[in-house]
């Protein structure tokens, strides 16, 4: 069939405001956060009813036309990319929170429900949903469970495939699916675990059904510094093996410490190799308890500096920079490029070590900001793509830094997702079988292939390169929000 | 020399190519449940034996056939348990049957499933490969999660080889307190709870006895056993142990035994059962002849399901699905097992 008919066919069954097709229309759903790369849709299709997504899907399936579901568009791998010649399906009007059951600790919400709008509305009940991806201010819960989004707490409290219950799913051909249940487990195949993280490959998302926890009795943060980022390195690992699991464990090296405090004087030791920010929360017996084990553990492990926030505000003041640090490094240089990898704890010292040793090979200077109870590393590599052969030469080092943290049992992303950008890296982790696998059980979701096609997993003839997020000109989608 | 996973993987080729069912076992401690297997016995008992487990990580990997008691010993060595405390259900339990099953203990309300603690899997699927999925990080996003949805699947989609875990260390300070309630009552409190800053670790109430453990840091676990009241319970391991292995004289009952999982504050079901409350609530364990469809519709109507956990006719024991759900069941099968050679009709008849 021609492009425009499928245009025709929706204009004929869904209200005119529910589809656009004017270029100037489609221009705000050319990309996501990941602004690298852009593409305009064939047609935007903004449902208001279930029904109206119901008819699209099915629209879709019957003329063979590829659909792009798209949250908040705040993802930072390309996975709401649109297709040329798809549907650019937008859940942003699936936007309220349907109930809150207080005695069973759940939220039933639409997708394009913001994450941080359920803690909001948890909040008078004393109770809050514990993922937290820094773009929680605006990123929506159907993009989150696509995602399997993380955040700075889930060393302690898991993804987003450890506090949901449920999801209702539309497939491509517009059945309606119950994954999961309104149960701690439910019966047969554990789709939920499935569907989370399937970056829209499998199934339209059309509610779901969140666990609440009880807000912690209190917070509190400690602030080390350290004479070497090994010191620093090693006391992550002492604090795991003192049997403590902090709610938060984030490091900053020199170079990213000087960058914040230049941007936000955050109070950070600015000649300090490395700071960690420990964050424990609990009851206050046991928060007390933690601070004294953990300031210990520092000490012991050489930390040249200890604060224990005081009160909330200095608790905030200490997240302030780790929360700046990625505007930070926009300003010390044109460019930059975030890598997403994860590795064994074990070998971050060993891991930060060598990448130290492939900026200076490269001639290319690199800050690290990371996750580093979970080993979840994000080195952000400055370059200046206005100089010839610089971004190539970055794609190669930020390869190489993949390759390392697969060389060490780690993986190619730990929160950002594949999408668009990390497709070919894919063949680095898995081999040919493993994605034939990852291809059938798309194929028992979407047999014709519609749901996101191109994204996730690569074909295997698709094989070859890396990539990573690309700043230009330190011009990020959502410059509001903060990327940590 | 042919290794042990050649071997396997010779076995389901040939298996595949003749569309001969096997039967997967390890250590036979879980034989009761689920529907019974019918293909020839796989055994991968002697494929054994801790791979990797550095108590720093939180992670253990271990070949499938290794006993749970080993690895749970291994990992108490260092202060470490796995936090969904599984079942072990005789002494042959497997780290591998564990997994396949997808049993989790009396901690799971508080600390997760075990299909949360599986971050990777290693597996043979129905063609012989040898595929792995996840890895030995606690956070990764590449791919679709595979190693969980394995969890549970009860060998139907793959013959599980490494498994990779993650652990946590173990509360310093725990104690369970005995309070005196109705179910009714019961259910009010573990929800009210549930629902406030308290290391809860376990919540269970049998006839009018309910019972609540603490787990974490000694004045944490103090100051909260102080607000709730009761009595400290002295033989709190064996109770929450025997509870776990339903060696509770509760279980000791020759009607069929059905698991209703429900929403924890579902109010105790007014049914021709003796009913015991665990999981704060969220998991139900029912001595009764009632019929199967009873018990389905209760489950169902409060949002859950129900397993006709033993005992009873064993060609039906898990909730139906949704005709769709069930096609799409068979259609994910048949992307990892084409030729329905794994455990077929081990959870559900053509699957």
């Amino acid at each position: 069939m021609s492009d425009t008919t499928i245009i025709d066919l929706l204009r004929e069954k869904l209200p005119t405001e529910c589809v656009l097709s004017e270029a100037e229309e489609l221009r705000p759903y050319e990309c996501d956060g990941l602004s690298a790369y852009r593409r305009l849709p064939l047609v935007v299709v903004i449902p208001k009813t279930l029904e109206q997504v119901q008819t699209t899907l099915k629209l879709c399936a019957q003329n063979g036309v590829a659909v792009v579901a798209r949250g908040a568009g705040t993802g930072l791998s390309g996975g709401a990319l649109p297709l040329t010649d798809g549907v650019l399906l937008s859940m942003a009007r699936f936007n309220r929170i349907l109930a809150i059951d207080t005695a069973n600790r759940t939220a039933r919400v639409q997708p394009g429900v913001t994450n941080l709008s359920i803690s909001k509305a948890a909040a008078p009940h004393g109770l809050y949903y514990a993922p937290d991806p820094s773009s929680q201010i605006a990123c929506s819960i159907g993009g989150n469970v696509a995602e399997n989004a993380g955040g700075v707490h889930c060393l302690k409290y898991g993804l987003t495939v450890h506090n949901i219950q449920q999801v209702e799913v539309l497939t491509i051909d517009g059945e309606h699916l119950t994954v999961g249940s309104q149960a701690l487990d439910s019966a047969g195949y554990d789709l939920l675990a499935l569907m989370t993280g399937s970056e829209g490959l499998l199934g339209l998302i059309t509610e779901i059904t969140v666990k609440l926890l009880p807000l912690p009795e209190t917070a509190q943060v400690v602030l080390a510094a350290f004479a070497s980022v090994e010191a620093a390195g090693t006391a992550v690992t002492a604090i795991i093996a003192n049997g403590i699991i902090p709610a938060g464990l984030e490091l900053l090296d020199n170079p990213a410490i000087r960058a914040v405090e230049q941007f936000v004087h955050a109070g950070y030791p600015e000649d300090a190799a490395a700071i960690l920010l420990c964050e424990l929360d609990g009851t206050a017996a046991d928060v007390a308890t933690q601070i004294e084990r953990v300031s210990g553990v520092f000490r012991e492990a050489g930390a040249t500096e200890l604060r224990v926030s005081r009160d909330d505000a200095e608790r905030q003041r200490f997240w302030a920079g780790r929360k700046a640090a990625f505007p930070a490094m926009g300003r010390l240089s044109p460019d930059y490029y975030c890598m997403d990898g994860t590795i064994p704890r074990r070998h971050l010292s060993r891991v930060l070590a060598e990448i130290e040793r492939m900026s200076t090979e490269y001639g290319l200077p690199i800050c690290n900001v990371f996750h580093a109870g979970d080993g979840n590393l994000h080195p952000l590599i400055l370059y200046d793509a206005n100089q010839p052969g610089e971004l190539e030469r970055t794609e190669e080092l930020g390869g190489k830094i993949l390759e390392l943290c697969v060389a060490v049992g780690g993986t190619i992303t730990g929160e950002h997702g594949v999408g668009m950008e990390k497709i070919n890296q894919m063949c680095v982790q898995f081999n040919a079988e493993e994605l034939t696998q990852l291809h059938a059980v798309k194929h028992a979701f979407d047999p014709q292939g519609l749901l996101n096609p191109g994204k996730a997993i690569p074909t295997l003839h698709r094989c070859a390169e890396f990539g990573a997020m690309h700043i230009h000109q330190g011009q990020l989608p959502h410059p509001e929000l903060e990327r940590f | 020399m042919m290794t042990l996973v050649e071997s396997f993987q010779d076995t389901l080729r040939a298996a595949a190519a003749t569309g001969t069912p096997v039967s997967i076992r390890a250590g036979g401690s879980k034989s009761f449940y689920g529907r019974p297997g019918t293909g020839t016995g796989f055994s991968v008992a002697e494929y054994t034996g801790i791979i990797d487990y550095s108590p720093t990580e939180l992670v253990i990997s271990a070949r499938a056939g290794t006993p749970l008691a080993e690895l749970e010993a291994a990992l108490a060595k260092e202060n470490q348990m796995l936090p969904f405390e599984p079942p072990h259900f005789g002494p042959g339990a497997t780290l591998g049957g564990t997994i396949a099953c997808g049993f989790s203990g009396p901690r799971r309300p508080y600390a997760g499933a075990a299909r949360d603690h599986v971050l990777g899997i290693t597996c043979l699927n129905g063609r012989g490969e040898r595929l792995r999925f996840g890895g030995q990080v606690m956070k990764n996003v590449a791919g679709y999660d595979i190693s969980r949805t394995l969890t549970g699947s009860l060998g139907t989609l793959a013959v599980l080889l490494d498994i990779t875990l993650k652990v946590l260390p173990r509360p310093e300070t725990e104690l369970t307190l005995s309070l005196e309630a109705s179910p009714e009552q019961a259910l009010e409190w573990l929800n009210v709870w549930a629902g406030q800053p308290l290391p809860l670790s376990g919540g269970g109430c049998i006839g009018k006895q309910l019972m609540v453990r603490l787990s974490g840091f000694e004045q944490g676990v103090k100051a909260a056993a102080q607000r709730l009241g009761g009595d400290e319970l002295a033989a709190a391991d064996s109770f929450w142990q025997d509870l776990r292995e339903q060696r509770h004289p509760f279980f000791q009952d020759d009607r069929p035994l059905w698991r209703l999982s429900v929403p924890p504050a579902t109010a105790a079901f007014a049914l021709e059962a003796d009913e015991l409350i665990d999981w704060g609530g969220a998991q139900r364990w029912l001595k009764t002849s009632l019929p199967a469809q009873i018990l389905r519709d209760t489950a169902a109507r409060a949002g859950g399901h129900a397993t006709r956990f033993r005992g009873g006719n064993r060609d039906d024991v898990f909730h139906p699905l949704d005709p769709a759900l069930l096609a799409l069941h068979q259609r994910l099968k048949a992307s990892f097992d084409p030729a329905g050679i794994l455990n077929p009709g081990r959870m559900y008849s053509g699957i």
